[in-house]
């Protein structure tokens, strides 16, 4: 789960790490108020709190000059968005003058299995542009579990990047600051980019803190009721999909599709795309689906506007082809054969699967290619 | 020979009495898998199948010394206390089936093992089978023959289609890993490879990636290298996945500009690997380098 900037910024705050002054306003405030309620005005930057990716370029962060300006633009952001987004709120920050700006994160290294700091003089860019362009400015420092972050590891990093005297001192309890959070919150990532060299210290300009999923019935205060759906991090039919229990990722093509198992799902919509197709959708059943649950996803991809066509590829292991198919049967006896729908059905009761397909009246291929053919063939051209 | 589990392994199984540790137990002593004891704290001295439960790794341990694998059900919240016990009474390999541990957890618990000379398989792994021999995990018997084959894989169901594709045309296995598919795992491809580079029986090398980290690169380094020099033949899933979204699998994400599909071929092709373009591809390209 992402956090948004001021939501991060707020633990931020809360660990002592300076961050901009700032007020958080909703649609409904009295932006001037707000602000000089904070002893607060013009000029100030104005960042929309949304968790779209490259959210600066998309118009997401805004310098406002003078209070007429801010209005104007706060309006703006609020009534077009960020690459579809609307923000719920926006935060509004003092500038903050700066002699050059850093990056520093903490992250999970999957190869080392260990935390890993990442830091850089070469901050205000993505951390991708940095490692492609100037590899050689990203400075890693890789930590043992059980030992921690310990002072003189930061102190080194801090050297690497050029910084003497206080502000060694302080990139050292910054950096153990971050590592706290890190490991506290479960996070995946903790990332302050840009990181604001000032003439007095440090200033985490941004925040980013993604927790992981998987931990958050030990962080329910950040994980708060409606709070996914609040966030723009997933699609209306996302949302909707996780509300059935689902595991779906919309995309934009029209071969709706349904497999069991991570990689057999994305295998199947790998074989969609060679066959000169677009999968709309990724739906994983998982593993041991029942027929009630092979229903409950396809009346899902019914309803999915995008799929025009549904596939359906399952190898059966745990899972079981005539549960499978009792599932499907169930769904379009219920609802009727909406959508076309192509079945391929293999391992565990497949045989048993087919027959109860074919009495149905639906054809069940053995031959996976076929059958994603058939599939890209019936979803005709991508138009919606 | 085969890796990791063979006709030796004699199994623990930790959450023996929940629903799935009790229905696989079933299936994998169905298989011919010695289990010798299963573990439920506040269980001691029920049966499951016939096995005998205790309440401890030790206590099991004390009644059947022969116990050197242990295989972990029990839900994420206490997994990761079920392996740091099997760890610390000497269990070398533990398999762990649990998904939705933190990933933090896991880390942590990765790392003590590696301190302790333990191996762990997964989590969120469908385990590991040495077709004939022993089965430590919960994947569809039916799909497994014995035979040369080496097959380790970040997935479960393709893992099982594409060795019944090869068991179909008569190329049985030697030892089928899946490694897991969180982003943090034990046993990683390169590991299994030094493994599986010093087993006789293995011939070939099946490998089954997925979008997300650089696993398939450091495979791919590692043969380059002239560390692994039996052939290789592999499938990558997720070509059609967009950036910066969760494919399932907690491990399946293109993040930081890492782990997407054209690095991921590009570097086995490379090393020499032979990259099928659908799993369905896999079984000929097998059949090619084996004859």
């Amino acid at each position: 789960m992402k956090l948004f900037e001021y939501e991060a910024k707020e633990v931020f705050k809360s660990y002592g790490i300076p961050v901009p002054r700032g007020v958080v306003v909703s649609k409904d405030d009295n932006i001037r108020e707000a602000l000089k309620k904070e002893g607060l005005e013009p000029p100030v930057v104005v960042k929309a709190q949304v968790l779209v990716g490259g959210r600066g370029k998309a118009g997401g962060v805004k310098i406002a000059r003078t209070w007429d300006d801010l209005e104007r633009i706060a309006e703006n952001m609020f009534t077009t968005g960020i690459k579809g987004v609307k923000p719920r709120l926006l935060l509004v920050e003092e500038l903050v003058e700066h002699d050059a700006e850093l990056y520093l994160s903490v992250v999970l290294d999957r190869a080392s299995r260990r935390p890993l700091v990442l830091a850089s003089t070469e901050g205000g860019v993505d951390i991708e542009e940095i490692a492609k362009e100037k590899p050689e400015a990203i400075h890693r420092l890789y930590v043992d579990p059980f030992a921690g972050l310990r002072g003189y590891m930061a102190r080194k990093l801090g050297k690497k990047l050029g910084l003497s005297g206080k502000l060694l001192t302080r990139f050292e309890t910054l950096t153990a600051t971050l590592y706290r959070i890190f490991t506290t919150l479960d996070a995946e990532l903790v990332e302050i980019n840009p990181l604001a060299l000032t003439s007095d210290g440090l200033v985490a300009l941004d925040a980013k803190i993604i927790i992981d999923d998987n931990a958050l019935w030990r962080h329910s205060d950040l994980a708060s009721e409606g709070r996914l759906e609040l966030s723009g991090e997933y699609t209306e039919w996302e949302l909707y999909a996780r509300g059935k229990g689902l595991a779906f990722v919309e995309l934009d093509g029209c071969v709706g599709i349904m497999g069991n198992g991570a990689g057999l799902t994305m295998a199947t919509m790998d074989l969609v795309l060679m066959q000169g197709g677009k999968p709309a959708n990724f739906l994983d059943i998982g593993g041991g689906a029942s027929a009630e649950r092979v229903k409950t996803a396809l009346e899902l991809l019914y309803k999915y506007p995008k799929a025009k066509s549904i596939f359906i590829n399952i190898f059966g292991g745990i899972t079981r082809g005539d549960e499978v198919a009792k599932g499907i049967v169930a769904a379009v006896s219920e609802l009727g054969q909406q959508k076309p729908i192509v079945v391929r059905l293999s391992g565990t009761r497949a045989r048993e699967g087919k027959e109860i397909l074919e009495k149905a009246g639906i054809v069940a291929y053995e031959d996976p290619l076929e059958a994603a053919k058939k599939a890209v063939e019936l979803a005709g051209e991508c138009k919606y | 020979m085969a890796i990791l589990v063979d006709k030796n392994t004699r199994v623990i199984v930790q959450g023996i009495t929940g629903r799935e540790g009790s229905f696989h137990t079933k299936l994998m002593l169905e298989y011919g898998t010695k289990i010798v004891a299963g573990v439920t704290p506040g269980k001691g001295g029920a049966e499951v199948h016939g096995v005998p439960v205790y309440d401890t790794v030790e206590d099991a341990l004390a009644e059947h010394p022969e116990a050197n694998t242990s295989i972990v059900f029990v839900p994420a919240r206490f997994a990761p206390d079920a392996v740091y016990e099997a760890i610390d009474a000497g269990i070398r390999l533990v398999v762990v089936i649990t998904e939705h541990i933190p990933v933090h957890d896991t880390m942590r618990m990765v790392n003590y093992a590696r301190n302790k000379g333990t191996i762990i398989v997964g989590p969120n792994t469908p385990g590991v089978i040495s077709p004939g021999k022993s089965k430590v995990g919960i994947m569809p018997a039916e799909a497994f023959t014995p035979g040369p084959v080496a097959i380790i894989s970040r997935s479960g169901t393709l893992t099982y289609e594409v060795a019944a594709q090869l068991s179909k045309i008569g190329v049985g296995q030697s030892t089928v890993l899946g490694v897991g598919g969180d982003p943090i795992i034990g046993l990683d491809f390169t590991e299994a490879m030094k493994l599986l580079e010093k087993d006789d029986e293995t011939k070939l090398l099946v490998l089954i990636g997925e979008i997300g980290g650089d696993m398939e690169e450091r495979a791919a380094a590692m043969i380059e290298r002239g560390e692994f020099t039996k052939p290789v033949v592999a499938y990558i899933a997720g070509r059609t996945a967009p950036p910066g979204k969760r494919m399932g699998h907690a491990g399946a994400i293109i993040s930081m500009g890492m782990g997407d599909y054209r690095s991921k071929v590009e570097a086995l092709r490379r090393a020499g690997v032979d990259v099928a373009e659908t799993p369905f591809e896999v079984a000929k390209l097998v059949k090619k380098h084996l004859s």
